[in-house]
Formats: structure tokens, sequence, C-alpha cells
């Protein structure tokens, strides 16, 4: 693990999420209504809609774009739809976010 | 002593009078029945399925010489009647005997109508009337490579050529108007009907004179056009109609017109003389088909048994015996003032339909293709019921029409497993069964499983119909729907509580209304959060997080991610300086796609989300606000120019329309709001398919509501009129505080007033002055708080959000 500092958990809205650049591509980080921090692809797999602009709910969020709904922790979709979106592991050390690199700088970083 | 009764004629009408006579006095008369026709009753009309061999002529016998000898009727077949004389009350017949009559009746029907086209007397020319014809065309059809023309493209011409091609015989229908059975049928229906004929190897000449019949050795040889075309053929038939048989009558010095004329008892200018079928004429009208026929036939036995009857005219539908043909047509289908039409067309199943309406009710009806609805109409048209009330349905027939009609679940029921169910989703009736057969038991849960229902909705009816198909008593029809899967309350249930209840905060109604999930979902959050700040606008601060993306970026989001900036045009009106700014930001953020709107005004397609708060900043420079074309709030007040300019325009509508956009803007309401001002009735702002209208009058303001131009298209309802711009500004601000307060979210002003009934909202803002002034003033504080720009306050206090938290590719490449 290389825990890289993202932002304090201020920054990102309550039931809200921000966006992260990275040589993978944009990950969202939610921010759920227990101050939990989880870390997602921010593609949706079905029509590629932007996941951090969905509705937080619980541990879920809702795709802006045609209300696919998926797990934060898991990825998995949820109800009728099949598919998964990324998950990258956090954690919050006094009050700031913390990020994996590992799996979000590897490829560039080796180059 | 036995009165002597003489009937000339055993046609159908006669046949039929003599039975309702025997009926009530079998011994009133003696009955002597003559017919020209060597025979006695037969169904004539069934003479069509004779000749193309799906009856035998046994099989469409009325009435038999049995049937004669037991009811002592002297039969005279074969026998013409030649004179009647009245003073005498006697009749003569060809056979140069004379009877002696105390009641006569004529019965004479009517004869084909022969052309007298040169060459009209040849040989194999024929009518279409009596069973020799039939037996003539069926003949035809052992000859190999036989050749027919029919002359006359109406119910029999056609029922004749659809015989003879089945029979095998090539047959060309000549027909001088333009399109076939031009009595019964409108132009739409006969393309069809022709199209179906042809389809069985019948030519078809419409608008076709035939100018000459040409014959060899004395026999028919061909049918000259005008045009100059030859037809040739072995048999011509023509059925170009029929006249009343009136000869008789009329030698004898009785009353006659187009027919015998008779009165309602079927009484002809001699008392001691009846007459009834289709050689008479009643009131003006003359009689082909059978239904009138037999309702003289009655009123006449009851004139000959001194009972009292009077004969009544009425619509008779109309059925073409062609097999695969389905035709249908009844009542009065011409064209004429203060007629409308319904018309429906499937050109694929080659199925149209049409009803002619006037005052309310039906008086015409056309189908084809699919006529099992026939008899439904025409009992509408016979009864004279007023329709406005399932003119919307109408044209489906008795299966939408609700009450006593068809059951639906039957409907449903009989569906097959890949009919498509949830057109948005692409979801059938099997996949659906299935998910029911895995355990699905509500809607919610097939919703879940199949996503049916899931997008527009419409077919909820639908799905649970099948549910209930599928499930039986198991299934219980939800009586309200609940907001979403976190609660079993309503939206209505949930407007109430929170008003009783002075709840105020999202956590107070999840948990004082027992939230089954911790904070919602993406269904019942954004509807929480409109009442909330609908019913508490000065103590509940909105949550952009419980918004759906569009309100919470305050721009469209486009299936690429990126966005749609449009900014406010009051009333549709802008300035050099605008579209100047408008330009500069397109150039200045390489906006792909500049494109005018319907609401009138610009909108900028394809603003990446970073440059979101920076184009709002410029855009802010010029005096350019958020257009909210992004929000369940209001969007536009769209205008004609008015007064101002127009010399039509009655009033300054586009004043008006400034005043109400800058009155109402920022409102958040249940649904999307847009508004239109037309000058005058002309209405240029297309104000009257709007959620709020005006029309302006030369006398005031016309304020109509409850339209709508999506997915349905429904016009306004008159509110009322008022005289100033002050009283429409006010009924117009109560109009959408109470739509605010009372509507469910997602609920457009058309849906919520369906619910509520456009009168009670007369009630509260129409009639009840003060309440429309309260309303207005808890619009104003409301509009305290949102009448503003959260462009402006975006660009200023929150520009960082738009932007990537962090950007590890930056950090990477280091």
């Amino acid at each position: 693990m290389s825990w890289i500092d993202i932002c304090s958990v201020a920054e990102i809205p309550l039931r809200g999420a921000r966006i992260v650049k990275t040589s993978v591509g944009c990950v969202a980080v939610f921010r759920t209504d227990t101050e939990e921090v989880f870390a997602t692809s921010d593609r949706c797999p079905h029509k590629g809609g932007p996941l951090s602009e969905g509705i937080v709910h619980g541990r879920k969020v809702t795709c802006p774009l045609h209300n696919w709904v998926f797990s934060l922790e898991t990825g998995d979709a949820q109800g009728a739809d099949e598919g998964q979106i990324a998950t990258y592991a956090t954690q919050i050390v006094d009050g700031r976010v913390m990020l994996d690199g590992s799996e979000l700088t590897a490829s560039v970083a080796a180059e | 002593m036995t009165q002597k009764l003489i009937i000339i004629g055993a046609g159908m009408a006669a046949g039929r009078a003599l039975e309702h006579l025997f009926e009530t006095a079998p011994d009133a008369y003696d009955v002597t029945l003559f017919n020209a026709e060597p025979r006695g009753t037969y169904n004539r009309i069934m003479l069509s399925p004779v000749l193309s061999g799906d009856k035998n002529f046994q099989e469409i016998v009325t009435h038999t010489a049995q049937w004669y000898e037991d009811n002592n009727v002297t039969c005279r077949f074969g026998e013409t009647v030649t004179n009647i004389d009245r003073a005498a009350r006697t009749v003569t017949s060809d056979t140069g005997e004379t009877l002696a009559y105390d009641k006569l009746i004529i019965a004479t029907g009517s004869n084909p109508f022969i052309i007298p086209l040169p060459g009209h007397n040849l040989d194999g020319v024929i009518a279409y009337r009596d069973l020799e014809d039939t037996n003539a065309m069926i003949a035809l059809g052992d000859k190999p490579d036989a050749k027919a023309v029919v002359i006359g493209g109406g119910l029999l011409g056609l029922e004749a050529a659809a015989g003879l091609a089945l029979r095998g015989v090539d047959v060309t229908v000549v027909h001088i108007m333009g399109h076939l059975m031009e009595r019964q049928l409108d132009e739409a229906a006969g393309y069809l009907l022709r199209k179906a004929l042809v389809d069985k190897g019948i030519t078809v000449k419409c608008s076709a004179n035939s100018k000459e019949i040409l014959g060899e050795n004395g026999k028919v040889r061909a049918l000259l056009l005008d045009d100059g075309t030859e037809l040739p053929c072995d048999l011509l038939v023509m059925a170009v109609g029929i006249r009343p048989s009136i000869a008789l009558a009329a030698d004898a010095g009785l009353a006659t017109g187009r027919g015998i004329h008779v009165d309602d008892q079927m009484v002809t200018s001699d008392e001691n003389i009846l007459s009834l079928g289709e050689c008479v004429e009643h009131n003006g009208d003359i009689f082909g088909l059978v239904a009138p026929l037999y309702d003289q036939a009655k009123v006449l036995a009851k004139t000959l048994t001194g009972e009292d009857a009077a004969f009544v005219n009425k619509d008779v539908a109309t059925k073409l015996k062609v097999t695969g043909c389905d035709l249908f047509s009844a009542g009065d289908f011409a064209d004429g003032e203060g007629r409308e039409d319904i018309v429906f067309r499937d050109p694929a199943r080659g199925v149209y339909k049409r009803l002619v309406i006037e005052d309310n009710r039906i008086c015409g009806a056309v189908m084809y293709g699919d006529t099992a609805d026939g008899n439904w109409f025409f009992g509408l048209i016979k009864d004279r019921t007023d329709i406005s009330e399932m003119r919307d349905t109408l044209i489906f027939g008795p299966a939408f029409q609700g009450g006593a009609a068809p059951d639906p679940m039957a409907a449903v029921a009989a569906l097959p497993a890949d009919a498509e169910i949830c057109g948005c989703n692409g979801v059938c009736k099997g996949q659906i069964v299935d998910a029911i057969g895995n355990g699905a038991t509500t809607l919610e849960d097939v919703k879940a499983v199949t996503k049916a229902s899931g997008s527009c909705g419409t077919c909820t009816g639908l799905v649970e119909q099948v549910l209930s198909v599928t499930l039986g008593d198991d299934f219980v029809l939800p009586a309200a729907k609940s907001v979403c899967g976190c609660t079993d309350l309503t939206h209505e249930d949930v407007r109430r509580l929170i008003k009783s209840g002075e709840l105020k905060s999202q956590p107070a109604v999840w948990q004082e209304l027992g939230w089954t999930t911790p904070n919602g979902c993406h269904v019942c959050r954004p509807a929480i959060n409109y009442y909330l700040l609908a019913d508490w606008p000065l103590d509940y601060a909105d949550d952009p997080q419980s918004r759906f993306v569009n309100e919470r970026n305050h721009a469209n989001i486009q299936k690429d991610g990126t966005y749609s900036v449009v900014p406010r045009m009051w009333g549709g009106i802008t300035t050099p300086e605008e579209l100047r700014a408008i330009a500069d930001a397109a150039d200045k953020y390489a906006v792909p796609t500049v494109k005018v709107t319907g609401g009138q005004r610009i909108d900028l397609l394809g603003v990446k989300k970073e440059d979101l708060p920076a184009i709002w900043f410029d855009l802010n420079q010029a005096g350019l606000v958020s257009g909210h074309a992004y929000s369940k709030g209001l969007r536009t007040v769209k205008t004609c120019v008015g007064s101002d300019h127009c010399r039509f325009g009655t009033q300054d509508s586009t004043g008006l329309g400034v005043k109400l956009e800058k009155h109402l803007w920022g409102s958040w309401t249940p649904h999307k709001l847009k508004l239109g001002v037309s000058g005058c009735p002309r209405n240029c702002a297309e104000a009257t398919c709007k959620d709020i209208g005006v029309i302006c009058v030369d006398s005031g303001y016309e304020i109509s509501v409850a339209g709508a131009a999506g997915m349905e298209v429904i016009e306004t309802q008159l509110l009322c009129k008022v005289a100033t711009e002050e009283e429409a500004m006010e009924v117009i601000s109560a109009m959408t505080q109470i739509y605010r307060e009372n509507a469910k979210y997602l609920d457009r002003i058309h849906k919520w007033v369906a619910k509520v009934g456009l009168d009670w909202v007369k009630e509260q803002i129409v009639d009840d002055l003060e309440n429309r002034q309260t309303l207005a003033e808890r619009f104003e504080l409301s509009q305290s708080v949102y009448r503003n720009d959260p462009w402006a306050e975006h660009a200023r206090e929150k520009a960082q959000i738009y932007q990537p938290v962090a950007n590890l590719t930056l950090e990477a490449a280091e």
C-alpha cells in the first residue's frame, strides 16, 4: 500500500462525491451519511455515466444517466442490472482522505 | 266471412309479413300469393354465398311448399299480375285469370337497373338479382378460361365479382365512380377494398365509363370503354343499382314517386291496397337493405289485423359478404358542416376506421380490416349516444371504455409471451411472468428484477395486470403507490404529514415517518427535498445532494458527460450585447453546438463541467443569468410581440411575459413549469399547450392551465378571465403556489389538475379572493429566498467543487 493524501473529508460534500484524475481514469471519491469514504471508478459500465454526479444513499450510488445503482463497497450493480465498477482502498487519517496509490499510479510510475 | 287477401310478389318482405300475419290471425284472411319468379320466398341476400359455393339454394329457401300448404296459402308462382282494377277490386294475371280481393298487397320489389348501352339486349348480359342470374354465373365457372365483366363497384357488383373469381372466372370490375362502394365507403376504405380485391385476382377499373357492349352472333363479346379500352368477356353482369318496381301500381292510378307512396301504416293512396318492400317510397325514402323491410312487414301485418302500428325508418349497417374483405359501414358519413372525423389507420395491418361525429354523436362509421367493433358503433349510432365522455378512446372500441365493456384482464391474459409490455426497457410479458415465477409478487419486485415500468411508467397498469393475471387472488392491486421502496406512505401522505407534523428536515422525515433505509434513495430524496423547501422556505435549506445532477450543477448533463448552458432571455427578448456575450462565451469555451431552443433562448451544448463556473461568470458580466433550463421549476415564459409591433396584438403580451418571468424565476415546482403569453387569440406563443397560458383579448386576459406538449399533447382549460395585468399576475402567482403546495413531486400541472379537478382549483383561486391573495403572498415569501441567480452564487462561492479534488496523473509524472 502506498497511501496518497487526497483532500480533507470536508471537501467532499456529505452524501456526495468528488473526482480524482488518475492514470487509470477518473476515480470518484464518495462520502456517505456516516462519514465513510469510498473510492470507485467514476464510469458507469452501462453508458459511461459519471457516478460522482449520482445521488448517494446508504452505501450506494445511483448513476445520473439511467438510474443504475451500485454498491460502493463491492462495486456490484444492484437489482436487475449486471455489471461491476472498480473499487479502490481508502482510509481517513486525521480528517484527511487517503487513497491507495499502488493501484492508481502503478502503470505510470513504472515507466 | 273470411276476407280475400291477394299478395303480388313473394320476396323477403312479403314472406316476413305473412309470418307475422299468421302468428296473430291465422284465419283472418284467405291468402293468394302471386310471384313472377317460379318459386316461393328465399333469402335473396344469400345469393352471394350460393354464387361463391358456400351454400346451395335449398339452404337459403325460407318458405317451403310445405309451409305454404300448412298455412293455406294459394300459391301462383311463375304467374305475373298484369292489371289491377281498383274499382272492381280485382287483379288479372298473365294467364288472363281475374281474381277478386278485399285487401291487396303490392310487394313487387325492385328491378335491377340496366344501363341502356348499345348492346344491352345481347345474350350474356345479365343483372344480379335472382337465382337465374346466379345460376348463369355459376355455369360460367365451368367454362375454361372464362372472362366476365361486372359493371358496378357497389355492394352487389363486388359480391358478384368475388363469387365469379372464386369460381375461377377472370373478372374485371368497371366502376364509374372514383372509388368502390362510394355510397357506403369513403375514399380511404375504398382504396383498401380495391387493394384486397386486386389481391384476389380481380381487375378493378374505377372512373371508367362504359360506352358500348360489343357482340358477336347476338352474344356478348366485350365491353368497350369510352377511352377505347376493350374488355373481352363471355358474360357481362350489370349491377349498377335497383329501381323500385312501380309500373303495375302506377298503371292502377296509385300515388307513386320514385316508389309507391305509403303512409306509416304501409297503406297506399287506396285504403284497400297496402305495399311494402323495395317497391315503396316512405317519407321520400326508398329501401334496399333488409332490416327496414322486416320492420315494414311487422307494421303491415298489424295494419291488416286492425292493430295500431307505425313504421319508422332507422339507420342500417352494411357488411360486405366477401370472404377476406372485412368491411363495415353504417349511418351517414358524407362530409358536412359541423361534422368531424375520428380516423384510425394501420397501413401495415390494412386496418382503417373512421367515425363521423356530429353534435357529440356518431352519425356514421366506416371500418375496414377490423370490423369487430362495428356493431358496438352501430348501437351508438342507433341510440344517438352522447360520446363526448369517451371521445378520447372511442375509436378503439368498447374494450377501452371501461364500465361494462369486455374485461381488460382477459385481454392481458390473452397476450402472447413475447408481447412487449414496457417499451422503454424492452421488457415483454414472458420476462415479467418469469420474474413472478421466481418470486416477484409486487410491482416493485417486478421493476427491480426486469426494469419494466421503471422509466416513463405508462405501462405500470399493464404490469400490474400481468401480475394480477399470473398470481390470481394472491395479487392485490395497491390502492395507492408508495413514494418508493423506502416507505409505504404515498406522496400525498408524506406531504400531509410534513405539514401537520411540522417536519422541517430530511432526517426528521426519515425518522418520524419510519423510513426503512438510512437516508432514502434516488427516488424519494429529490421528492422530500422539494416538499420541505416548498412547505418551509425559510426554515429548510435546499440540499444539493438530494438533487438530480442537473439541478445540482445548474446545467443539463449530456450523454457524453458534458453540459448544456442556457442563459435566461426574459420573455424571449434579448439585446446585441447579450448576443455578443453569448457568442464570445461560445468561442472562448469552444462550445461545439449552439442551438435556439423551443423556449425562445439559446442553448450552448457541450460545455465541460470544469468550465461551468467560468462561463457562468463571463455570461453574468453581460447581465445574463441562469435560464433554469435544467430545473423542476420555472423554465420560460414564451411570448409573441403583442401590441408593441403586431397589427393584431390586443395587449402588451411581451411586457406581461417579461414581468411574469421576472416574478416567477428561480422558483422550484413539483415538475417543470412553462408559460406562454399570446397577444391575441391567434396564439403565436402557443400558450394553450403550456402549464399556464395567457391569451390577451381586447377586454383583458384569458388565463388557462393544465396544457401539455410532451408525451401527451393537451390543450389548456380556461381558469378565468381577468381585466388587468395586476390581476393576471396575482392569479398566476396563486396558481403556481397552490400547485407547489399540493401536487405530487413530478406531476406536471395537467396531471395534478386531473386528480384534484379544475373546479377545486377555481374555487380556491378564482372564487376565493382572500385565498388567492394569501397564496400569492406565500409565493412571494418563498421567492424572497429563491429569486436569485444560482450561477452567480456558484461561480462566486462553489467554483472549486466543479474541479477534480486531486490530479494524480500530474504527481505520477513528476
